[in-house]
């Protein structure tokens, strides 16, 4: 367990003050997406819901800023009222696959032998399968219903916490410092606190990003399929498959919620750099 | 010659393990979902087989005793995982003809379709990546990475969606949706095929130069080789393993495409099939394509583990 490992702490982080433009960008679209989702239902303050068959596939209008679907429904509330769905369940499912996530790795770093092993063997169980066949067939237990995809979703994306956090404590654990520190009387919470959170910080950051955009496109996808969230929930997938019959007569209707996840997922992929972790 | 064959078993050994833990966990969820259906199972199977006017309480009751479906659930389970041990996939819920049956028509479809989908990804990753390999950080690169950046966040089936409407709708090229021809293996294909080209391109690029800042590259050149000869013997072939290893990195990915594609260009294929169970609550269905579907997936991570065996002499060596 104590073997000296040589491979040098980063604790003397050689500090970025410029960040790349595309990370800004990308940060700055996630933190509009954010705000509109929370913010923009009770601004624009129309139900989503809300049929009115006398004006289907309306151009955009003062009305309705961005059109009218084929049931007459103000497109920019479904719109707003699908990113409140997607980033809300992406953020639910992101913290508790994160939490859970990262505490066990620290765990199995920590105590290695058969905690390491049982909990190793439980991840690649997960990962035995392609990620959306796991949330798909869970999905399918009791279909239409957003929690079993917020558990299939969670389940799914706390492996890849849990692996990188192992893979990192170990490296940390071992390290000179953390003997030094550990001989200075300091107890786990601390040097969890002190040593691992800073040298783990950013890669969480940037997983859990990932993370988020997964789970904002299986949403969608589960919903085009018919499989997740069912109409007349305003969802993006939903909304995709919808609108798909009526291309002819409005075009820019369907490229609409094509392009709110498109962006959505692009957002998040920006704001940690990009294809960096792939 | 000893090691090798050894470190082949080890492989075959940890993915038929992944085969078993798959089986296993689809055989779970498939029981959930059947304890899951309202209404009393026992009622259900009784007038799957006599019909809804022949059924009566005595009938279910005499079903539950045959099947044991008054047993705790964990024997249930097991009865449930057992049948599934002896490959017994039962019969459709729905079309009422034997799972295996519908599997086998499906799954030559379902394996075009990813041929094809890599295929289409070799054809535009490998000119695209030793392209930009070979000029780093030109212009060409900087546009090539910014088109990954932006290929990789759209999802394949709202790519799938936008292909259709430009090719198949408004310029008459492909065929909408089905299949008829070979014609109609080239939208999906390519739907998928970008989507993986993304990130591998990348990769690619970043093979090519590695081996172009390489020593053993200059002493090739240094020795008299031309540039072409340099990139065409040694270069290329340096670069080939991580881009075969990528492709197992995105077998994932392959076969969530193949599920989400089948189903937007209606492709007579098992993820179609596995879509349209879950929607019909046709739990054999489903416990039968979504089975085969993730063997696939072990199947074909062992092909690319034993392919890097092949095509690297040192992991023979050893």
């Amino acid at each position: 367990m104590q073997q000296t490992n040589t491979i040098p702490s980063t604790h003397a982080q050689t500090k970025q003050t410029k960040q790349p433009l595309a990370k800004v960008l990308g940060f700055a679209l996630v933190a509009g997406l954010a705000i509109a989702a929370i913010g923009g239902p009770g601004l624009i303050g129309v139900d989503p819901a809300k049929q009115s068959l006398l004006a289907t596939l309306s151009p955009p209008s003062l009305a309705h800023p961005l059109g009218t679907d084929h049931l007459g429904r103000d497109m920019a509330a479904r719109l707003l009222s699908g990113a409140q769905l997607s980033l809300s369940l992406a953020l639910l499912s992101v913290l508790t696959a994160g939490l859970p996530g990262t505490i066990l790795g620290v765990t199995s770093a920590w105590f290695g032998g058969w905690t390491d092993r049982i909990l190793g063997a439980f991840a690649d169980a997960v990962l035995a399968m392609p990620g959306l066949l796991l949330v798909l067939m869970l999905a399918a237990i009791a279909p239409g219903s957003w929690w079993t995809l917020y558990a299939g979703i969670s389940l799914t994306l706390w492996v890849e916490y849990f692996r990188y956090t192992r893979q990192r404590a170990r490296i940390v654990l071992a390290d000179p410092s953390v003997e030094a520190s550990r001989l200075l009387g300091l107890g786990p919470l601390l040097l969890v606190r002190r040593h691992l959170i800073p040298e783990i910080g950013p890669g969480l950051l940037t997983i859990a990003a990932f993370g988020a955009a997964t789970a904002v496109t299986a949403v969608a996808a589960l919903g085009f399929v018919n499989v997740g969230v069912r109409p007349p929930t305003a969802e993006w997938g939903v909304m995709m498959t919808e609108l798909l019959p009526y291309w002819r007569e409005a075009p820019f209707l369907i490229l609409q919620p094509v392009a709110c996840l498109v962006i959505t997922v692009l957002a998040l992929h920006l704001s940690v750099g990009g294809l960096r972790r792939s | 010659m000893a090691h090798y064959f050894k470190s082949v078993l080890t492989v075959l050994a940890a993915r038929g393990l992944q085969a078993i833990i798959v089986a296993v966990i689809v055989g779970i969820v498939s029981f959930a979902m059947m304890q899951a259906l309202p209404g009393d199972a026992a009622f259900r199977i009784a007038a799957g087989r006599y019909g809804y006017d022949m059924m009566d309480a005595a009938a279910a009751e005499a079903v539950r005793l045959e099947l044991g479906l008054d047993a705790p659930w964990f024997v249930q389970l097991w009865g449930w995982l057992g049948q599934l041990a002896q490959f017994d996939l039962g019969n459709s819920l729905v079309y009422g003809t034997p799972v295996v049956d519908e599997i086998a028509t499906q799954l030559g479809y379902s394996l075009l379709l990813a041929g094809g989908a890599i295929v289409a990804s070799l054809m535009i990753a490998l000119p695209m990546g030793v392209a930009t390999g070979l000029n780093p950080d030109s212009l060409l690169d900087r546009i090539c990475m910014g088109l990954s950046v932006f290929l990789r966040a759209v999802p394949a089936f709202a790519l799938g969606v936008v292909l259709v409407l430009v090719f198949a709708v408004q310029l008459k090229l492909f065929p909408v949706a089905g299949f008829r021809g070979i014609e109609n293996l080239i939208l999906p294909s390519f739907t998928l095929g970008i989507g993986l080209a993304a990130v591998s391109n990348r990769v690619v690029r970043d093979a090519v130069v590695d081996a172009m800042n390489s020593d053993w590259q200059l002493f090739a050149r240094t020795k008299g080789l031309s540039a072409r000869l340099t990139l065409a013997r040694h270069v290329l072939r340096n670069a080939a393993l991580p881009v075969v290893t990528y492709v197992g990195v995105q077998l994932a990915y392959l076969i969530e495409g193949v599920v989400i594609v089948e189903t937007v260009f209606a492709w007579p294929g098992i993820g179609h099939a596995l879509v349209h169970a879950i929607f019909g609550r046709d739990i054999a269905m489903v416990q039968g394509t979504a089975l085969t579907l993730g063997l696939l997936y072990v199947a074909l991570n062992l092909c690319v583990d034993l392919a890097c065996r092949g095509i690297d002499p040192r992991e023979r060596a050893v």
